[in-house]
């Protein structure tokens, strides 16, 4: 059964279409990433699935429940875990976690169990006590994180977890979504406009851009549908001409040289045809200075599906 | 109910805020006090005038400013809204299934029990100064109830204001515009005899007026029970509009979401 299932939303906020038809879906228990710069329709999609917005048109469940006609149900099947952090700064970890688990309904021992529970998992429990204000930024997206847990819920949603976090805080965060997702036996919907992130995490992603999913698939997928990985090859004697050929033979497509010495073709599988160019290229007598082969990223695969340099266009947001 | 359950959670929070800055609170409670010490002595003569049915000034004056004092109080009550929405800890709440009711309700009901405190601080420093409630302790929750009131009504409408326009710049507009033409058009500081006509009459509107009057009623010799009744319900009317208002603004604040 789809833990999310996303059917043409479409959102307007007076100018701006902010969802111009977005449709995915997440099967239960993996990790879904939202990819996407800045401005993409991202958060709005997470809002839209945790009840805080209403779509214009199109049709959103999440377990199960409509998001439009089963508002509480869906609140009571989903942890929300918010861009801007949402707690009371003011109260200590504990009192946050204990607030949030009764207005879910819980109660009792049951309640002072599951929040002892969370503060050892997300690791925050010698601060339980401790006003928030005092807190790291990594400290608090750790509560945030246990808040949006505290009704074991389903299905998590995660809006761009690591933003203003430093690169250590961000890997370590990786690992802790990775290790919940596993313990809490969770799906998860994560958004993110950090492409590395989207590639360590999530299991599959829908690359999102301006308001509708681009293409949807595991990342694997989606950078093997480049068709293949990048050669360079770095000519010492600069014979360009009968390089390229021998590279063409070898099935490599040539997409530039780069400063009139380096070849870089693209290839299906760069760790096999390599041997073969080399030895070719050597029974040619063209000496070759150096070779790489990079597996296409997350950025190749963004600029091929949408035309548009990601880092340029999240700067521009 | 959960209504009621998820409001007393929501209080219990923002109470603890307020308990970890007592200042606060000390500094709520200066400025009445200024009001019965400073104000007090000033115009201890005025009772000549007559119609203030004490010769004690300040046993006129202190019901009043208990009543005052949980007006004032209610205006800057949103900003406590204000801040929530800022850390986006409403958003937070709005996306779990606690009652929306709720997330008002519990501010209002925070302005109010702390308005009582204060209520109840001032009636000490009065008494301190030989003020007697001529009804006794009935006297005391009466003015106590009264001050409950008249801050809940306002801190409805602060609500209201706050989570519409979300600033705390309109907030303090807000609360300075109203503050002092209503405590003006009202028997807070004079004598209703000694007020001129069109302002006796405007008074009637008035539900700073209708706790004073209340309040007072209980404090000096010939309490009016009716009087008494009329006014506590007349402002519990006032408290469940503004209530009703401000959680429709919270619903309006849902849609800009």
């Amino acid at each position: 059964m789809e833990a999310i299932l996303v059917e043409e939303l479409r959102k307007r906020y007076g100018d701006v279409q902010a969802l111009d038809g977005v449709s995915f879906s997440v099967r239960e228990g993996e990790v879904f990433g939202l990819l996407g710069p800045n401005g993409a329709g991202k958060s709005t999609t997470v809002r839209v699935l945790v009840t805080l917005t209403e779509p214009d048109t199109g049709a959103a469940f999440v377990a199960g429940h409509d998001v439009r006609t089963h508002r509480v149900e869906v609140r009571r099947a989903l942890g929300y875990v918010p861009q801007d952090s949402g707690v009371d700064v003011f109260g200590t970890g504990r009192e946050n976690l204990m607030l949030q688990g009764r207005v879910q309904g819980m109660g009792g021992a049951d309640l002072r169990r599951r929040v002892d529970e969370l503060l050892e998992l997300v690791g925050i429990a010698d601060a339980a006590n401790r006003i928030v204000r005092g807190y790291s930024g990594g400290m608090r997206r750790r509560l945030d994180i246990a808040l949006g847990l505290i009704h074991r819920p389903r299905v998590l949603f995660l809006d761009e977890p690591t933003t203003g976090l430093d690169p250590e805080a961000r890997v370590e965060m990786w690992s802790e979504v990775q290790r919940l997702a596993h313990a809490e036996s969770l799906t998860i919907l994560l958004t993110t406009h950090y492409l590395e992130e989207a590639d360590q995490l999530a299991d599959r992603l829908a690359i999102v851009s301006q308001g509708k999913v681009v293409v949807e698939g595991t990342p694997a997928e989606l950078k093997a549908r480049l068709e293949g990985d990048a050669v360079q090859v770095e000519l010492a004697n600069g014979a360009v001409e009968p390089a390229q050929e021998i590279l063409a033979r070898h099935g490599a497509r040539p997409e530039q040289v780069i400063e009139g010495k380096t070849l870089v073709a693209r290839v299906e599988n760069g760790g096999r045809a390599l041997p073969g160019i080399l030895a070719a290229l050597d029974s040619a007598g063209i000496a070759v200075a150096s070779v790489a082969v990079s597996r296409p990223t997350l950025d190749d695969v963004y600029l091929h599906f949408t035309g548009r340099d990601f880092a340029a266009e999240d700067r521009a947001a | 109910m959960t209504v009621i359950r998820h409001t007393a959670y929501m209080v219990l929070r923002q109470a603890r805020n307020l308990m970890r800055e007592p200042i606060w609170i000390v500094t709520m409670v200066i400025q009445p006090m200024i009001w019965l010490l400073l104000y007090g002595q000033l115009f201890k003569n005025v009772t000549r005038l007559g119609g203030f049915g004490t010769t004690s000034y300040v046993t006129f004056l202190a019901p009043a400013v208990v009543i005052m004092n949980g007006f004032f109080s209610a205006t800057w009550s949103g900003m406590s809204m204000i801040g929530d929405l800022e850390h986006k800890v409403i958003e937070r709440f709005l996306a779990t299934p606690a009652s929306r009711l709720s997330i008002v309700l519990s501010q209002i009901v925070r302005s109010a029990l702390t308005a009582a405190i204060q209520g109840f601080l001032i009636l000490l420093v009065a008494l301190a100064l030989g003020v007697r409630i001529h009804a006794g302790v009935l006297g005391w929750i009466v003015i106590l109830v009264a001050g409950m009131l008249v801050n809940s009504s306002f801190a409805g409408f602060s609500q209201g204001v706050a989570l519409l326009t979300r600033r705390e710049a309109t907030m303090i507009a807000v609360a300075n515009a109203i503050s002092l033409p209503l405590l003006f058009l009202s028997t807070t500081t004079i004598a209703k005899k000694q007020m001129p006509g069109w302002m006796q009459f405007a008074s009637r509107f008035n539900p700073v007026e209708w706790g004073v009057r209340a309040a007072r009623s209980v404090a000096l010799p010939g309490t009016s029970w009716s009087t008494v009744a009329w006014s506590l319900l007349l402002l519990l009317a006032v408290t469940a509009v503004t209530s009703a208002w401000a959680a429709r603004a919270l619903r309006a604040y849902e849609r800009t979401l």
